[in-house]
């Protein structure tokens, strides 16, 4: 046997392995795929773990460990070697997870309804009214079908006798059976040859079982389709990938909670063309969040009223609210006697030995065998990690039981599992087998015929080789879990192997009104970091040419800054004490000034994050690059020509965004929004600019037309135009009223009333909006009139008076405008609900 | 011999002026008062303006009436009117020394993998933590001396009650409806729902069942002044397991150092404030509004109903349109 691949392969005699014998033969339902990775050239070997690395790039896999919008999102760690299991083993597992299913089932019928089992001392009511996720207001409610559990899932680890435990039981929304489902994409195609060879069986009737279920308790009216939605807390959630791949497989929309509105008794999505019923919500958000109205009403997470739709019977929640106080480890001692009680027969699987400290015999127990037991809270809702007993010495143990004593109701005491060890590829050395602790985390979900248990499910394996916990959050890496069967595979699918002209997609038309908020607002929020950081360029290259002077040009453009907001007012009789340069590095690097670059780099990540799928991942790097150059800047004070490198970096990205934007965006209403945004935001900003520059003093010195063409990037254009110095007539010519140039306000105020014009008509509606009148007043001005002007600072100018004020109407016509989109068609993002309390 | 029952009408007004609209409203009240073995409920009606878009009426998980509310059409107010003719029937309990030691009540509530009595079973709904009442070992430690070996359960909660009252100030402006209990028990000031809570939090610290009950008091305008409307407040106290006890439970206001009687109106009772706070919403816009809340309570035997009161009640029991 190929002994190079098991030369640092420890033989472990506290653990079972899950490949080797006790005296070290490879087991039947491992030999053939061990002799196949014998077999693989190591050339070969590196190619495939390539492939591993690019799947899992190219998909966006991550998993995010901090909730952090700047991007640290991790990649999906994989180990190619599958965890093997044969078919007479999963059998048995396989009953036995459905059969729990439905007792934990059958256990929140019960807890939610007569409460029997608390009637028969079954259970303590501890363990159900001193719970917070018992939840009150849900008693009483009967679901559809009878069903509370849809989806399930159990930490499985095997004992070094080989046989199976639960570990912990999940009930609130189980994350892991997309990451499962990706998983076995990548790893079916690593080893292809073995995966069928070996008869593995397939995930997706295990999916297609989930739909059917759903599909099945979905309350329609007359003939309507059941519309099922996947709730997501969010991108900000640690399993956020897996909520839009797994909405993206299954065909249900990924929605939030302000997506979703209650009217009446009724659920509704809001969408771009107004709300549509939904019948099903799969849960991946946690119940306590799910309405403020009666439930934790300080979360602006949640769907106020949903709690009255699921008294209707007008919606099935998937699971049931209040599902997730099973998760409690302390219920596991008082499983098998509840089993026998209300389904008659045996609990299949045992549990490992859990003591839940709030009966007096097992706090006695746990006193006395501290050192072989792992102390973890009784509640799923306690923060708190498993504390070893034997890590605990003196004063702190005395500490640790202290705590106990005080509140013996919320500890429960396991025993220690030593975990079964599995081969993994090591990374490090040429053809070498590492052995690592594993875990299998198994699914159930509630089928037309009951509990269907997916053939597989995720495997996870420890970082370390003595590892004691297997935790994702802790840097540990997963598998696949390949399930032998002898009979026949079920060759379903859900991904279809070709696209056929009826599966074509179109660009989305049921879009939800959130999305179209988001990207309207990266649109407006590109917009105004690229003008921010074109006006802070000017300002800045002229205190540079000036170099320390104040010419008329640094006066006029500080003076301009500061009208717009980016630079802040100086305060009365402390005039620029610090110095211009001061004042204007730190509007572009402090995120903390109001109206500052970094501010507007802050909230361009921000409205980019909520929008993610739908940017490249290039455009999503350079983003992040751009904030963390900002953020290291804060630390070291760089000189004004870095700044201003730093600036043109700003608007090298800013202009390949709008590349993006243009070019590889589909026109959907999606796209039209951002667009919008950004025309508003250009249409307001050139408006109120110019409006300032006619009313103020300042810019009549020298040097001021030129850096209001610069501004506006337009100085090309204007050179190649007028070979002399700027005027202002041919200026105003070519910044308002030329309707060829993409920088001028007149050409912006067109395209835009354009596109409104369009919407109107799709969605048969009239826009409320005044712009095209002023725009229409705009386009007759007499232009001769400024001929017989000198713009200078001696003499009073009535025709930029009168320009100016039609420039501001048209500004004003651009903020109502946005308020009419916002009132109309989005879900007020930043307007959020909120509780009221009255005595 | 027949007690005979005090009758009150109660008139409870809660008006929010918005300072800019508010386009989607839902609201939860716990306003209607509960049927109890002391208090029949005459005549009760909820009025509402604008007219919601919708109403739901229905029982809490607690028994209580509940009412659901929700509006769809952009508003500028929302005024709320509960309207009740309640009697109470005296029930003040006597020889409290006859309950039972309270250490007996708390091996009664405690596990011990026998069936419980359904009595016992029903009052563990109130003896474990909830959102408003953390319970912390320093409330038990509070509340020790009050509570010796051997004390019959009732005495040591009117020693508690009384502890309360003396050494704790009555203070609007120190607390809000989110302060926490330790933050109460630290500053010794607040009002009725801090009171309250705290006498819960140290009774359950110690392992007994104690809710939270929310009513009316009425309040007695000063001699020869008539009543004025709107003077009176929603109330809160305390209710404690006593099994074998008369009901099984007994109220205490910690507040005013007694033992409610007829004077005390019971709207609700759950595991704390949160359960059974009179009016919770969710609004979208609105601004920042701060409720106005009145509330009207006067004996029907007074001699005359006051003008202004009686306009009151006939637009609050106006049917709605």
């Amino acid at each position: 046997m190929a002994r190079t691949l098991l030369a640092i392969y420890p033989h472990s005699a506290r653990r079972y392995d899950e490949m080797l014998t006790a005296d070290g033969a490879v087991r039947p339902h491992w030999r053939q795929f061990f002799i196949h990775l014998d077999s693989i050239a190591p050339e070969e070997m590196h190619r495939r773990l390539d492939f591993v690395d690019r799947r899992i790039q190219e998909n966006g896999v991550t998993y995010n460990v901090y909730a952090d919008p700047s991007g640290s999102d991790r990649p999906w760690a994989l180990d190619p070697l599958p965890l093997i299991i044969p078919p007479e083993e999963w059998a048995e597992v396989s009953a036995a997870v459905a059969q729990r299913a439905t007792l934990l089932n059958a256990i929140l019928a019960d807890l939610y309804g007569e409460q029997t089992l608390l009637a028969e001392g079954l259970l303590p009511p501890a363990l159900v009214f001193g719970q917070h996720g018992y939840l009150w207001p849900c008693h009483g409610i009967k679901p559809a079908g009878g069903t509370w559990l849809h989806q399930y899932a159990v930490d499985l680890a095997r004992s070094p006798d080989g046989r199976w435990w639960v570990i912990a039981d999940r009930t609130q929304a189980p994350s892991g059976a997309g990451y499962a489902l990706e998983n076995r994409l990548i790893v079916s195609r690593v080893f292809p040859e073995m995966f069928r060879d070996l008869h593995v069986q397939h995930l997706a009737d295990f999916f297609r079982d989930q739909q059917d279920g759903l599909n099945a308790l979905a309350p329609v009216d007359g003939d309507e389709q059941p519309h099922i939605v996947l709730l997501t807390p969010g991108p900000y959630n640690e399993t956020y990938f897996e909520h839009a791949y797994l909405a993206r497989y299954l065909g249900f929309p990924l929605v939030e909670g302000q997506d979703l509105t209650v009217r009446g008794d009724t659920l509704f999505l809001k969408t771009l063309r107004g709300l549509k019923r939904v019948h099903v919500v799969l849960r991946r958000q946690d119940d306590g969040y799910c309405d403020p109205l009666e439930l934790r009403g300080e979360s602006a997470l949640g769907i106020p009223g949903l709690l009255n739709v699921a008294r209707a019977g007008r919606v099935v929640i998937a699971n049931a609210l209040g599902s997730g106080l099973l998760a409690s480890g302390a219920l596991m001692g008082f499983l098998p006697a509840i089993c026998r009680k209300l389904l008659g027969e045996e609990l299949a699987m045992p549990s490992v030995g859990t003591w839940w400290c709030g009966e007096k015999p097992a706090l006695e127990y746990v006193r006395e065998n501290f050192d072989d037991l792992v102390i973890k809270p009784a509640y799923p809702t306690q923060r708190m990690d498993p504390v070893f007993g034997y890590e605990l010495k003196g004063e702190a143990r005395a500490e640790m039981l202290h705590r106990i004593e005080a509140r013996p109701h919320a500890y429960v005491a396991q025993e220690m599992v030593n975990l079964s060890q599995g081969p993994t590829w090591s990374r490090s050395h040429e053809r070498r087998l590492l052995a690592r602790p594993v875990g299998l985390r198994a699914y159930a979900v509630a089928s037309p015929d009951g509990y269907s248990v997916m053939p597989g499910g995720l495997a996870r394996v420890a970082t370390g080789a003595n590892a004691r916990i297997i935790s994702m959050q802790r840097g540990g890496a997963s598998k696949d879990a390949w399930v032998l069967t002898d009979g026949p595979v079920s060759e379903f699918t859900m991904l279809k192997p070709s696209v056929g002209v009826r599966d074509l997609v179109r660009a989305g038309a049921n879009l939800t009104s959130r999305v179209v908020e988001n990207l309207f607002w990266l649109g407006r929020y590109s917009e105004r970091f690229d003008d921010s950081a074109r006006m802070l360029r000017v300002a800045l290259s002229r205190v540079v040419e000036a170099s320390g002077g104040k010419t008329p040009a640094v006066a006029s453009a500080m003076e301009m800054a500061t009208i717009l907001g980016i630079l802040p007012t100086p305060e009365e009789d402390n005039e620029v004490k610090e110095g211009s340069e001061h004042v204007l590095l730190e509007a572009i690097y402090d995120p903390n000034q109001p109206g500052s670059l970094a501010g507007n780099i802050r909230n361009l990540m921000w409205s980019a994050t909520h929008v993610r799928e739908r940017l490249s991942l290039d455009h999503w790097h350079s983003l992040n690059r751009l904030q963390r150059e900002q953020q290291a800047a804060l630390k070291i004070h760089p000189t004004l020509t870095e700044a201003i490198a730093f600036l043109d970096r700003v608007l090298g990205v800013s202009s390949s965004l709008t590349g993006f934007a243009m070019d590889n965006m589909t026109r959907d209403d999606g796209w039209r929004f951002l667009i919008i945004g950004r025309r508003l935001e250009r249409l307001s900003f050139l408006a109120n600019t110019i409006a300032n520059f006619l009313k103020m003093p300042s810019t009549r010195g020298p040097g001021s037309l030129e850096w209001l063409l610069e501004l506006t990037d337009s100085i090309i254009t204007y050179r190649s135009r007028y070979s002399r110095l700027p005027e202002l007539l041919p200026v105003l010519d070519l910044l308002v009223f030329d309707d060829s140039n993409p920088h001028g306000l007149i050409f912006q105020a067109s395209v835009l009333a354009r596109y409104l014009d369009r919407m109107a008509r799709e969605l048969d509606e009239h826009s409320a909006s005044n712009l095209p009148e002023v725009l229409h007043r705009l386009q007759g001005f007499d232009l001769e009139r400024f001929e017989q002007t000198q713009f200078s600072p001696e003499r009073n100018c009535p025709v930029c008076d009168d320009l100016a004020a039609l420039l501001r109407e048209l500004d004003s016509a651009a903020v109502q405008l946005s308020d009419w989109l916002g009132m109309r068609y989005f879900t007020h993002v930043g307007d959020v609900s909120r509780q009221t309390m009255a005595l | 011999m027949e007690k005979t029952p005090v009758r009150y009408h109660v008139l409870h007004e809660t008006t929010y002026d918005y300072g800019s609209p508010v386009s989607l409203s839902q609201q939860q009240l716990h306003l209607s008062p509960r049927i109890l073995a002391w208090q029949q409920i005459e005549e009760q009606h909820i009025a509402v303006t604008p007219s919601p878009t919708w109403r739901r009426d229905g029982q809490d998980a607690f028994g209580n009436p509940v009412t659901w509310i929700a509006f769809h059409a952009p508003h500028d107010s929302l005024r709320i009117s509960s309207a009740m003719r309640v009697a109470v029937t005296p029930h003040l309990p006597e020889n409290l020394e006859s309950s039972l030691p309270w250490e007996k009540v708390r091996d009664r509530l405690a596990y011990d993998a026998s069936d419980p009595r359904p009595a016992d079973l029903d009052a563990t709904r109130f003896l474990f933590e909830s959102a408003h009442v953390r319970i912390k070992h320093e409330l038990a430690d509070y509340a020790a001396d009050c509570f010796p070996p051997g004390r019959p359960v009732l005495l040591g909660a009117e020693a508690l009650m009384a502890k309360i009252f003396k050494e704790f100030k009555f203070d609007p402006e120190a607390t809000t409806v989110s302060t926490p209990v330790m933050e109460v028990l630290e500053k010794k000031r607040g009002v009725c729902q801090d009171f309250a809570h705290l006498m819960i939090a140290c009774l359950r610290a110690l392992g007994l069942s104690a809710r939270y009950v929310s009513g009316y008091l009425l309040t007695r305008p000063p001699p020869g002044k008539p009543r004025l409307i709107g003077a009176d407040a929603s109330h809160a106290w305390v209710s404690v397991y006593a099994p074998d006890f008369d009901n099984d439970w007994v109220d205490f206001d910690p507040t005013n150092n007694l033992l409610p009687d007829t004077e005390h109106i019971t709207v609700a009772f759950g595991r704390d404030f949160g359960d059974i706070s009179p009016l919770r919403g969710i609004i979208l816009g609105g601004g920042g509004a701060e409720p106005e809340v009145a509330v009207t309570v006067t004996p029907l035997d007074e001699e005359e109903l006051l003008p202004a009161l009686s306009g009151a009640i006939a637009a609050a029991e106006r049917p709605e349109r």
